[in-house]
């Protein structure tokens, strides 16, 4: 480098301001390393050091770590979407075209990644799943970890699920009719369920109706998607996320030792 | 001379557990993350230049799709639909097996396979899981490609007509027959074991043993059904005025 330029970036580094941000060096040494996670409020959720064998690609095949990024790719591509999309039966199938024609920049690439991310986070938790089960990760101490995990999976499965009538398309709508006509069918809370009509159930007061906001898929069951989709549903597993991930610190990684 | 001694002790971290190697995590870690990461957006970028998300027509409540497929993941259950009533195939079907997969590590007490993969010492579990996560899949398979109009069977390489044989008529079994079938099915199915298997029936205990079976049995009564009803076309095993199975 040149000599004036050295100078520079060593005043810059040494200033008040750098060493404000930057609270250590970038060389490659042992405490530096350590530093990187310690001191990175993003990093910080891993520990410093860790078990060898735990971190082999053929361990976990990050599969963990993929589903969370997937989850923050969605929530990005997510929040952009929502800048033109209306939740609205007279206007969300034309933002789908308008999406689709790149009438807004990038229109079309953001709404089909949201859309494929978004079964690609189904597969990832699915075979997480599948990893932790071989693998055995579930046994103690960390049988609760699992329990959260098992709720995680229903979340991405509702987030996908109410995503899917957004677009107001023949697929989406026929789709949440085949599934909220399950939910109508729910022993006791569904109005065709079993024992439902003797407590008092019918087709305006059941959970089906409760999901639907009406005794059909209309504008109230598309506004109650959206907000399940895009705020309720992130919120919760967010949260849910923070403890599977506190948990899974607290009660160790695992992995032959 | 002793300054360099101890940067050198300090360059390996600390060795907590006996006969463990323990890495930095950054970079140890942290690359492979950021490695997976970037793996992930190359993948899901390019496919999705190429291929477009669907969007079919602007939805029309008075013109049903044939046949109406629930999004793959649920195809699944949409399946079971065909052998079951949607309480059980849409309801208490999926109930069971988020509570069952919550509970597993609570009954799988089973010390040996705790962090490494291994069929020889867990036996039992791996082939149940496994089975079961299979089972899902194929379900799921079957819904997407071999379903058409009026969910009837199509290979996916067969062209969709309406012109299908019609299915053999169904019937079910009398509620007397069915009762004692399903009774004997659970009753057997819980006590037996106790009998050839005391070693697993004692190591597990009662709660456990019973939340174990109850949940095989469930699992495997819902593969006897599908059996019975592509078999011998039997509609209902158990008919009562409030519900059917």
């Amino acid at each position: 480098m040149l000599p004036y330029l050295k100078e520079i970036s060593g005043k810059i580094t040494q200033s008040e301001i750098w060493k404000s941000v930057f609270r250590h060096g970038y060389e490659d040494t042992p405490r530096n390393r350590v530093l990187q996670i310690l001191s990175n409020i993003w990093l910080h959720i891993h520990p410093a050091t860790i078990n060898k064998n735990s971190i082999n690609i053929s361990f976990t095949w990050c599969l963990g770590g993929l589903t969370f990024f997937v989850f923050l790719f969605e929530t990005l591509t997510g929040v952009l979407l929502m800048f033109y999309y209306t939740p609205d039966v007279n206007k969300a199938y034309a933002d789908m075209l308008d999406l689709s024609n790149n009438a807004a920049p990038f229109g079309r690439l953001l709404r089909n990644t949201h859309r494929w991310a978004g079964h690609a986070m189904v597969i990832t938790v699915c075979f997480h799943m599948l990893r932790v089960f071989l693998t055995g990760s579930y046994k103690a101490p960390r049988q609760f970890n699992w329990a959260v995990g098992v709720v995680l999976l229903v979340l991405t499965l509702l987030l996908s699920f109410t995503g899917y009538l957004l677009p107001w398309d023949q697929l989406g709508y026929w789709a949440i009719t085949v599934g909220t006509n399950m939910a109508g069918n729910t022993p006791l809370v569904g109005y065709q369920g079993p024992f439902a009509q003797p407590l008092g159930f019918t087709i305006d007061n059941d959970i089906r109706f409760a999901l639907l906001g009406g005794t059909s898929i209309q504008a109230p069951a598309l506004l109650r998607a959206y907000v399940w989709h895009c705020i309720a549903l992130p919120s919760l597993a967010g949260g849910l996320m923070m403890l599977h991930f506190w948990r899974t610190r607290k009660d160790g990684f695992s992995g032959r030792l | 001379m002793a300054n360099t001694e101890a940067t050198a002790i300090k360059t390996q971290p600390k060795q907590t557990q006996a006969g463990s190697e323990r890495v930095h995590t950054w970079p140890g870690l942290v690359a492979k993350e950021f490695l997976c990461a970037l793996l992930f957006l190359v993948v899901i970028l390019l496919y999705s230049y190429y291929v477009d998300a669907p969007l079919r027509e602007l939805a029309n409540p008075g013109e049903p799709e044939n046949p109406a497929k629930a999004p793959w993941y649920f195809l699944g259950l949409q399946e079971a639909l065909v052998y079951f009533d949607p309480w059980f195939a849409g309801v208490v079907l999926p109930t069971f097996i988020i509570i069952g997969l919550m509970v597993l590590p609570y009954i799988d007490i089973n010390p040996q396979g705790s962090g490494y993969y291994t069929f020889k010492e867990r036996k039992f579990a791996v082939t149940v899981f496994c089975f079961g996560f299979l089972f899902w899949y194929v379900l799921i398979l079957i819904g997407v490609y071999c379903r058409g109009p009026f969910w009837a069977w199509f290979w996916p390489w067969e062209q969709w007509t309406l012109a299908f044989p019609t299915p053999p008529p169904l019937w079910s079994l009398s509620t007397p027959v069915g009762a004692l079938l399903l009774l004997a099915y659970f009753g057997l199915g819980m006590w037996l074991p106790t009998r050839i298997w005391k070693d697993f029936y004692q190591r597990l205990g009662i709660i456990r043993y019973s939340i174990t079976v109850f949940l095989l049995l469930t699992m495997i009564g819902t593969i006897l059904k599908i059996g019975l009803r592509l078999g011998l076309n039997i509609k209902y095993v158990l008919q009562t005025p409030w519900i059917n199975i």
